[in-house]
């Protein structure tokens, strides 16, 4: 009777056998996950050169290289609303402002910790560039300013081109800018903002 | 011949056998809180990673936005790990020498992928989806904790199925502003459930807890 029950228990403990991670772990390929198969042990792959997605065979096309016939573009091939503004304020702030400062003038976190921005938005130079210009600093990159193309899509870029036209519109802005209706709020009146306060 | 046993032997055999039950349910129980303590699911312990990367430094000491390395997390079900060139926009003049970032200069060398150690890991049977949460008004720093004082990223929740369910059952406890979802010191008003309440209808936010939700 003790050696069956002592065999009994042993056997329940063949169960733990069944504790597995078969169907934890499957052998599918999860984003940026690992592959045996490939030599470089990726399972994404990398893409082949001359790869074009849907959608963005664009040699040609202004929209997306910010320039035509050779010249930039001077105007910003979208509507320029206070939705694109917005939305360009919110990708200035993710992309840009580590750097260049929320106000642009090239003083954000990383400038304060050591590495020098030189350029600052407000400068006669980059206000007078088209807004084309600024497109293709974002697309490829500008000196030490590494290229912004694989982080922000063609129209958000567009709507930080919109953005940045406004801070520097802004700078030198007088009272006479501003609608009448709107005047109330710069002496603080308790209107919500027109560009809310940034976040 | 005499009994060597009193009466009361029985009940005390009675007794014995309840024990044995009681220790065996007990035997049972340990092993499931063990099976789901934060120790075997690896919660709170921060992992080691090829290089040191910070989040304590880059979004709470610099306020770098999620977005700017996470891209994808506001449009794709995988919240997406940046790429070495990412880290390359600042660090190619940013402690360019440091032997701390050998490895992230040697992948933007060799094209070689930085191998990070995964921290939070569902089991591949179950299926998650980042944008829907994003844009559903929760929170980062409700699934991933204060991410921002995190010297080295660890797992904050538990991720067992029950705490995934917890939230799809009563989402008015968690939801919160659209344009909060990537701050970090966000604190739930006093009015949380009535709030919570609001967004849910105001979102359209559905209570999913069929099995297939999750599972397919
Ligand atoms: C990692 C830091 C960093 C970030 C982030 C950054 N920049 Fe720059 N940017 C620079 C540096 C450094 C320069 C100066 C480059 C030089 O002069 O060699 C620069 C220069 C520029 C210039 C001036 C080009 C000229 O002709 O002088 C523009 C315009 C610009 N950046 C736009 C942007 C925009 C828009 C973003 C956001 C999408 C952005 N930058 C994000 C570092 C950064
Ligand atoms: C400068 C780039 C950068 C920024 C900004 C950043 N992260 Fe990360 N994040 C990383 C890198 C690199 C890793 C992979 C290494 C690790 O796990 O620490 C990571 C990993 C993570 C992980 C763990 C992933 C896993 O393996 O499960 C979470 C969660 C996370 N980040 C959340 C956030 C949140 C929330 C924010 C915004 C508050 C943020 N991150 C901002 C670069 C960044
Ligand atoms: C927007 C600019 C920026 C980006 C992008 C960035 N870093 Fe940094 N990083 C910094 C700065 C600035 C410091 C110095 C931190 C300080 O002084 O607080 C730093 C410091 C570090 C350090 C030194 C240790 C520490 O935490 O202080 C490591 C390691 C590091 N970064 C890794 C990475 C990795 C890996 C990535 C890519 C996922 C990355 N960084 C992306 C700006 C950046
Ligand atoms: C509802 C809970 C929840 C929210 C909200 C959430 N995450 Fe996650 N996150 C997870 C889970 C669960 C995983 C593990 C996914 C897996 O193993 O497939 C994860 C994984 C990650 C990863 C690793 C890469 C990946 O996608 O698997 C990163 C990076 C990350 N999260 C960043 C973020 C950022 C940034 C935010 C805020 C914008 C965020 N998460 C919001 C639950 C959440
Ligand atoms: C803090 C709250 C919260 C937590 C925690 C949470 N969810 Fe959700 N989840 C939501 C909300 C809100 C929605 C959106 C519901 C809707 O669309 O009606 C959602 C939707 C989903 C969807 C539907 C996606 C689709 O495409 O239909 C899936 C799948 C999902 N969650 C999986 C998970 C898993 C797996 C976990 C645990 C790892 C989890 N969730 C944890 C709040 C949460
Ligand atoms: C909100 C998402 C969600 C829903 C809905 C859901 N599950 Fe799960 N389920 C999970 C997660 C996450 C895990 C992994 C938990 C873990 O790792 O411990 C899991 C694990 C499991 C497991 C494996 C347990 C184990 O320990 O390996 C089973 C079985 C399961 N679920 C069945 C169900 C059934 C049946 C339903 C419908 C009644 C259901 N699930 C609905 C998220 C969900």
């Amino acid at each position: 009777m003790r050696i069956f029950s002592a065999v009994a228990m042993f056997s329940l403990l063949l169960f733990l056998a069944g504790c597995r991670q078969d169907m934890h772990d499957q052998p599918k390929y999860k984003p940026l996950g690992e592959s045996r198969f490939f030599a470089d042990g990726r399972d994404a792959r990398p893409i082949p050169p001359g790869t074009i997605a849907r959608d963005e065979l664009n040699d040609n096309d202004s929209f997306h290289t910010g320039a035509a016939n050779g010249e930039f573009l001077d105007a910003i091939p979208l509507k320029v609303d206070l939705n694109l503004l917005h939305r360009g304020q919110e990708r200035f702030n993710i992309f840009c402002s580590p750097c260049h400062g929320r106000t642009g003038d090239g003083n954000g976190m990383v400038a304060q910790r050591g590495v020098k921005i030189p350029a600052d938005f407000h400068t006669d130079r980059l206000r007078s560039v088209p807004p084309g210009y600024i497109y293709q600093v974002i697309k490829n990159g500008y000196g030490a300013m590494g290229d912004y193309g694989d982080q922000i899509p063609v129209n958000d870029r567009w709507a930080i081109v919109a953005y940045v036209k406004a801070l520097q519109l802004s700078r030198d802005a007088t009272l006479n800018d501003v609608p009448t209706a709107r005047r109330a709020q710069l002496s603080g009146g308790n209107q919500p903002p027109l560009l809310g306060a940034p976040r | 011949m005499p009994q060597y046993f009193s009466r009361s032997a029985n009940s005390f055999a009675r007794f014995t056998i309840l024990g044995a039950v009681c220790v065996l349910v007990a035997v049972c129980w340990l092993g499931y809180l063990i099976v789901r303590s934060p120790y075997e699911m690896m919660q709170n312990v921060p992992r080691e990673q090829p290089v040191p990367f910070s989040h304590e430094h880059h979004v709470g000491g610099l306020g770098i936005d999620c977005r700017y390395c996470h891209t994808t997390v506001e449009k794709s079900s995988f919240a997406n790990i940046p790429a070495t060139k990412i880290c390359m926009n600042c660090h190619s003049q940013m402690w360019a020498t440091s032997p701390m970032l050998e490895p992230v200069r040697e992948s933007y060398r060799t094209g070689k992928s930085i191998e990070w150690t995964r921290v939070n890991d569902l089991p591949e049977f179950v299926y998650f989806d980042h944008s829907i949460h994003v844009n559903h008004g929760v929170g980062c720093a409700t699934c991933h904790g204060r991410v921002d004082k995190m010297p080295l990223t660890w797992q904050a929740a538990p991720l067992t199925m029950e705490w995934c369910l917890n939230c799809h059952r009563h989402p008015e406890r968690y939801v919160r502003p659209r344009d909060q979802v990537f701050s970090m010191d966000y604190t739930p008003p006093p009015n949380q459930i009535a709030l919570g309440k609001r967004l849910v209808s105001e979102y359209h936010i559905q209570s999913l807890t069929s099995c297939s939700t999750c599972h397919r």
